[in-house]
């Protein structure tokens, strides 16, 4: 088994954790807003819910998500789902959307009433308070714990083993079946690049947003 | 005909009575200091003139036209109270910048999504940035521009909280202790724009406990004790002649 296979294995393997990864993001983070909104909201039977699905989600784990999003539908209403990347993103937009409405949620709440209220008296409507003033402040306060999840986001795309996606953790260990156990070690080396450019982008971001205190 | 009349305004929190029917009128160009012991409902007063708090009952009548009657305000919907807060304008004792803009932004935000709305004309945005700016000048912080509130003094960032006040242009300015949370050192340059506001005939009710300032400020004084107008007069019936015994311990406190 030549180097250069096995690098190719692992890259094929690797593509599918970045999909999973960046679509997850794409659609947890806009969707996570939108369960910390209704976790917040005044009316009481959506922040109820909002707040049970947060604590199931939370209290589970993600492989027990993982299995339940892939046979459920076949197994309870007869509608297998399509494909097993479908299950996976489904199981992970649900499971990270909890995770950071949460981290909104902290955001949010830590912005201090006097910042809405300045607004009102500028005769601002709620949405235009949210987006032009609370947000933005909303997102330097949670860049830190944001980033952090994001990070775990990445590893914890390798679980999507567990319904057989071939992600890069699965190649890896098909070597070493057939006992080559260097492509194990050099699956970390994927992991250490991708995150550390990660590490990278959230400090730089928080430089942007360096320019301002409060 | 007054600017403004306010009456019978009771608020209540849970059980505690905190505005008990407050009447009170003010002229154009006046400026109303309101006094009063911590807890007597001062900032309540001002927090429901400006549709933060919304009272049980109570009218407010706005050039002698009905602009508010609280005891139908379920019937307002949010926009029309959007509408009718902006005749008032507030500043607040801890300021309450916008932490992300700069100074000028800070003055502009609210100005250019009530005018220009999302056509970004070039014209109109840079008529707002122009008369920011006369602003700014006006309290004396033209340079400091383009700097964010956490890198001016306490002083500078109140003046700053006038001028984005002042920009909607309202009938009547409110300030809530517009210079407790200050250093004594900076209190000054505050009150001395406010005077000159006063000069311009800005129409000002000011909650404030700097009574040397509150003296020679006001047209007329309200003193408030536990969510009632306790007594009304000139500054100078206020504090020479005052005539019920909360006024008089209240001041002989102060003057300890
Ligand atoms: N949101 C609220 N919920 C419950 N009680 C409140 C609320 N806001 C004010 N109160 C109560 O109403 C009363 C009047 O408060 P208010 O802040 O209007 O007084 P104040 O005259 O401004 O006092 P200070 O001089 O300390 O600022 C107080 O007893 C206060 O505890
Ligand atoms: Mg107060």
């Amino acid at each position: 088994m030549s180097f250069m296979q096995v690098t190719e294995s692992l890259t094929a393997g690797f593509l599918e954790n970045c999909k999973l990864f960046t679509l997850t993001l794409l659609m947890a983070l806009p969707l996570g807003l939108l369960v910390a909104a209704g976790s917040m909201t005044r009316f009481r039977p959506i922040r109820w819910l909002s707040r049970m699905f947060v604590w199931v989600i939370r209290s589970t784990p993600l492989m027990l998500q993982l299995f339940v999003v892939l046979y459920a539908p076949g197994l309870l209403f007869g509608t297998p789902m399509k494909s097993r990347m479908t299950a996976a993103l489904l199981a992970f937009v649900i499971n990270y959307a909890a995770y950071f409405s949460e981290i909104y949620r902290g955001g949010i709440e830590g912005i201090p009433q006097g910042q809405y209220e300045a607004g009102q008296v500028l005769g601002l409507t709620r949405m235009q308070i949210f987006w032009k003033i609370i947000f933005m402040q909303v997102i330097k306060r949670i860049l830190p714990p944001m980033s952090n999840e994001v990070l775990t986001l990445v590893k914890d795309t390798s679980l999507a083993r567990v319904i057989a996606i071939s992600e890069l953790l699965m190649s890896a260990e098909r070597f070493a079946g057939k006992g080559l156990i260097w492509p194990l070690f050099f699956t970390g080396i994927y992991f250490l690049l991708f995150c550390g450019g990660l590490t990278l982008l959230f400090s730089y971001i928080e430089k942007k947003l360096d320019y301002y205190k409060g | 005909m007054s600017i403004l009349e306010v009456k019978n305004i009771n608020k209540t929190f849970g059980k505690t009575e905190v505005l008990k029917g407050i009447d009170f009128t003010i002229q154009k160009g006046e400026v109303l200091v309101i006094l009063g012991s911590s807890g007597s409902g001062k900032t309540t007063l001002l927090r429901s003139l400006n549709f933060l708090e919304t009272p049980e009952q109570g009218q407010i009548y706005l050039n002698d036209s009905l602009l508010a009657d609280f005891a139908d305000s379920a019937k307002m919907s949010d926009e029309q109270i959007r509408e009718k807060r902006l005749h008032f304008g507030l500043v607040f004792q801890s300021f309450h910048l916008f932490p992300q803009y700069s100074v000028l932004e800070n003055l502009t935000l609210a100005m250019k999504i009530h005018r220009d709305a999302k056509r970004k004309n070039k014209d109109i945005l840079a008529q707002i940035d122009a008369e920011a700016m006369m602003l700014l000048d006006r309290v004396g912080l033209a340079e400091k521009r383009d700097a964010y509130p956490f890198q001016l003094s306490g002083g500078q960032q109140q003046r700053v909280a006038i001028a984005r006040a002042l920009a909607l242009k309202p009938d009547i300015l409110c300030f809530d202790e517009p210079t407790s949370a200050l250093d004594p050192e900076l209190t000054g340059e505050v009150l001395k724009v406010i005077r000159e506001l006063k000069d311009s005939e800005t129409t000002m009710i000011i909650v404030t406990h700097e009574m040397h300032f509150a003296r020679h400020v006001a047209d007329k004084i309200l003193f408030m004790a536990d969510g009632v107008v306790e007594e009304e007069g000139t500054a100078e019936q206020i504090f020479e002649s005052p005539q019920s015994e909360k006024l008089k311990n209240f001041l002989s406190k102060i003057y300890d």
